[in-house]
């Protein structure tokens, strides 16, 4: 879509008008920087996501839109989780965050910070190979999706 | 190309002129000033001074409507916006070309709660086709220019644009593009060749046909293409509400509106067809009640229209076209003229035999011999004064029923009325500017006691500019659809639906220098019309005592389909 103030707004307007569900939103300036990228994964029957994709087309910024689930795609989230991490508890952190491909990336005497990137699945599956009570902070960006392969979102 | 400085006023106004914009409807405020300098000292632009700003965007509504031309209005910030809101959305609602101007406080001020300040953009954004807020005096010749394009190509709608105040009063260079190119906005116009042929084959192939029209028709000028496909075929044609005028309504093709209050005809036409054109319609609500009950396994649906989430939105249609109704027409009238394959005429014919004996049920009658004034018999009345030329607007609820189904329009952009979003306070405003946009036209506005004191302070713009508008008011002292509601479906219990404590509409029409009639008796009907008529430089307000408790049929009840009407 345009990178025009405004243009979130008027998906997020759309999605609460009419009653359609945000799952996730991600949004950011691309290599030109007159253009954002948007990732929003929603749910619903295959009519309700024709009408959400033709209403979203209607709005005037716009440009282009593809369901990356009509194909084969790559769908990625950030995750920052904090945990408390102390005595030997620290170590089976450390190894778990290795098994997910995690980074430590802040550490304290009584906490790790760790860095997960992956698939909404993968980052809910380590979430529940964490003790809940251990867990002090989570931060998850929502998918960003990209076609695979040759397939690609141009204008 | 001009090579001085102009005030972001002054290229407000050249842009307006470039557009060839005559009429412009508004009302002053702080925000505005600058604009409003500019206005005066020029007279290409005649600016309408209205007294309330909702009625600047109905005024302009209207003026587009009849006219086929964008309107335009003006408002300042803050207040000035809020009161036009519900204009917008009535114009969002019809997809009225349309371009709002709005002042808003000088950029350092926004948000910053100044005086007058609302989010304009934000506000207005869930009613507008789209909305600009300009920042940079260097965007703004460009930004009127898209605010115009956009507003009247692919569906039309309403478009906004807020000028800070201090934009208005910085300097630049001005030129006018002479057009716009947006890589996120390119409407389709032609539909496509190969549905086209479906839709041909579907058509040729049917036996219970029917075509139904929306304001699609109207909006895309499409009224002759489609007179020319309904006579060509021999098919019964329905117009809703929007769509009165796309096919004449003296022609014995025609079948009446359809809807919650069309005619036995169209509605059974329409449930129990084989196959049916919808074309610049969106089967709304109040269309075709309950899709579930609409449904109907044998009926096989065509759908023409600009809009593709129109398409396939409340009913599963099996042949989409999307493209301009009127190009789409002229594609497929030449289609079916080339066509070896001819219409089932032995089919058609026994089809027309059923819709005539729907018709014998005579669903619109009414009780002619009433000594209290029936509002049915007053608009066939005006019909007959006026000879079906007028230009009608409404306002909502029993009085815009009986306007649309007792006033047979033969011509497109004579109807004029608020279908979708159904705002009350619309006529009065809307006959302004039907009346600017048509100097010579007769223009007359049925409403009702509770409608018409929604925007009654425009007697006085009236007044002003000299309209000699006939106001045709069905008095019977309730808000009849609420209370006629209210008997059917709340055990009569007519909650706060009687419009209490009435003004004298005769005394109140003449303090606003206007003529005032009250008439009370049917035998005075026509000669009241005839006279009001003949007052032709004259704004008369005729007070038509009607009966109170008129009910208006047929009626599809909420969420029932259209072949379960309640009928007289």
């Amino acid at each position: 879509m345009e990178n025009e103030a405004g243009a979130l707004s008027r998906v997020a307007g759309l999605f609460s008008a009419r009653g359609y569900n945000i799952e996730s939103l991600t949004v950011a300036p691309t290599e030109d920087s007159t253009l954002s990228r948007m990732t929003l994964v929603t749910v619903g029957s295959d009519d309700v996501v024709e009408q959400i994709t033709k209403q979203l087309n209607k709005l005037i910024d716009v440009v282009k839109i593809i369901d990356l689930s009509d194909g084969d795609h790559i769908e990625c989230e950030l995750m920052l989780v904090k945990v408390r991490a102390i005595g030997k508890d620290r170590k089976e952190i450390k190894s778990t965050a290795d098994i997910f491909h995690g980074r430590i990336v802040d550490v304290t005497d009584k906490s790790y910070t760790i860095e997960l990137t992956g698939t909404g699945s993968k980052l809910d599956a380590f979430l529940e190979t964490m003790e809940r009570k251990s867990i002090l902070e989570t931060v998850r960006t929502g998918a960003s999706g990209i076609g695979r392969g040759e397939r690609i979102l141009k204008i | 190309m001009d090579t001085k400085e102009l005030t972001g006023a002054e290229i407000t106004i050249r842009c307006l002129q470039e557009e060839a914009v005559d009429f412009i409807f508004g009302y002053p405020g702080g925000a505005v000033l600058f604009i409003y300098d500019e206005l005066f000292k020029q007279d290409k632009v005649k600016h309408i001074l209205v007294r309330h700003e909702q009625a600047a965007v109905h005024a302009a509504d209207g003026y587009a409507r009849s006219g086929n031309k964008a309107g335009v209005a003006l408002v300042t910030s803050g207040p000035g916006v809020t009161n036009a809101i519900t204009g917008i959305a009535t114009a969002y609602m019809d997809s009225i070309p349309m371009v709002i101007i709005s002042g808003q406080v000088p950029t350092p001020a926004i948000g910053l709660d100044a005086f007058q300040e609302v989010d304009t953009v934000g506000i207005t954004r869930p009613c507008v086709k789209h909305n600009f807020l300009v920042k940079d005096i260097t965007e703004l010749a460009t930004t009127i220019k898209k605010a115009f394009y956009i507003c009247a190509t692919g569906r039309p709608g309403p478009v906004l644009v807020d000028i800070p105040k201090d934009v208005s009063q910085e300097k630049t260079k001005f030129t006018y593009p002479s057009n716009v190119v947006m890589r996120s906005y390119n409407p389709t116009s032609k539909g496509h060749p190969g549905q086209l042929k479906k839709a041909m084959q579907l058509i040729l192939g049917s036996k219970r046909p029917m075509i139904y029209t929306g304001g699609g028709v109207i909006l895309s000028n499409a009224a002759a293409q489609l007179t020319s496909l309904v006579q060509m075929l021999n098919f019964p044609c329905t117009n809703t509400l929007m769509g009165l005028g796309g096919y004449p309504a003296t022609d014995k093709q025609f079948v009446g509106m359809l809807g919650m209050h069309g005619t036995y005809e169209a509605n059974m036409a329409m449930q129990q067809c084989d196959v049916l054109i919808a074309i610049g319609a969106r089967f709304d609500d109040r269309v075709i009640g309950n899709p579930k009950h609409f449904f109907n396994k044998d009926r096989k649906i065509i759908h023409i229209d600009i809009d593709p989430s129109s398409i396939s939105k409340r009913v599963k249609v099996d042949v989409p076209i999307v493209g301009n109704v009127s190009h789409v027409l002229i594609e497929l009238i030449k289609l079916l003229e080339t066509s070896k394959e001819k219409t089932n005429q032995t089919a058609l014919k026994s089809w027309w035999k059923q819709i005539n004996q729907w018709r014998e049920r005579d669903c619109l009658k009414y009780d002619r011999k009433s000594p209290i004034i029936k509002p049915q018999m007053v608009v066939e009345k005006l019909y007959k004064i006026t000879k079906g030329n007028a230009f009608i607007t409404s306002d909502v609820g029993q009085h815009q029923m009986w306007a649309a189904q007792f006033y047979k329009f033969d011509k497109p952009r004579r109807w004029i009325n608020s279908g979708g979003l159904g705002t009350m306070g619309f006529g009065l405003p809307a006959a302004m500017g039907v009346q600017f946009a048509n100097p010579k036209g007769v223009v007359a506005c049925i409403t009702g006691e509770a409608s018409i004191q929604m925007c009654i302070q425009e007697l006085s713009t009236c007044k002003q500019y000299n309209l000699p508008l006939k106001i045709i008011n069905l008095n019977n002292r309730y808000m009849g659809m609420v209370r006629q509601w209210q008997e059917f479906f709340h055990g009569n219990r007519y909650a706060e639906s009687y419009v209490d404590a009435l003004p004298n509409f005769v005394k109140l029409a003449e303090s606003y220098g206007h003529v005032g009639m009250k008439i009370e008796q049917p035998s005075d009907i026509e000669s009241a019309l005839k006279e009001a008529f003949g007052l032709k430089n004259r704004l008369v307000f005729m007070d038509f005592i009607t009966d109170q408790t008129e009910n208006v049929f047929p009626m599809v009840p909420g969420g029932k389909g259209l072949s379960e009407m309640i009928l007289v």
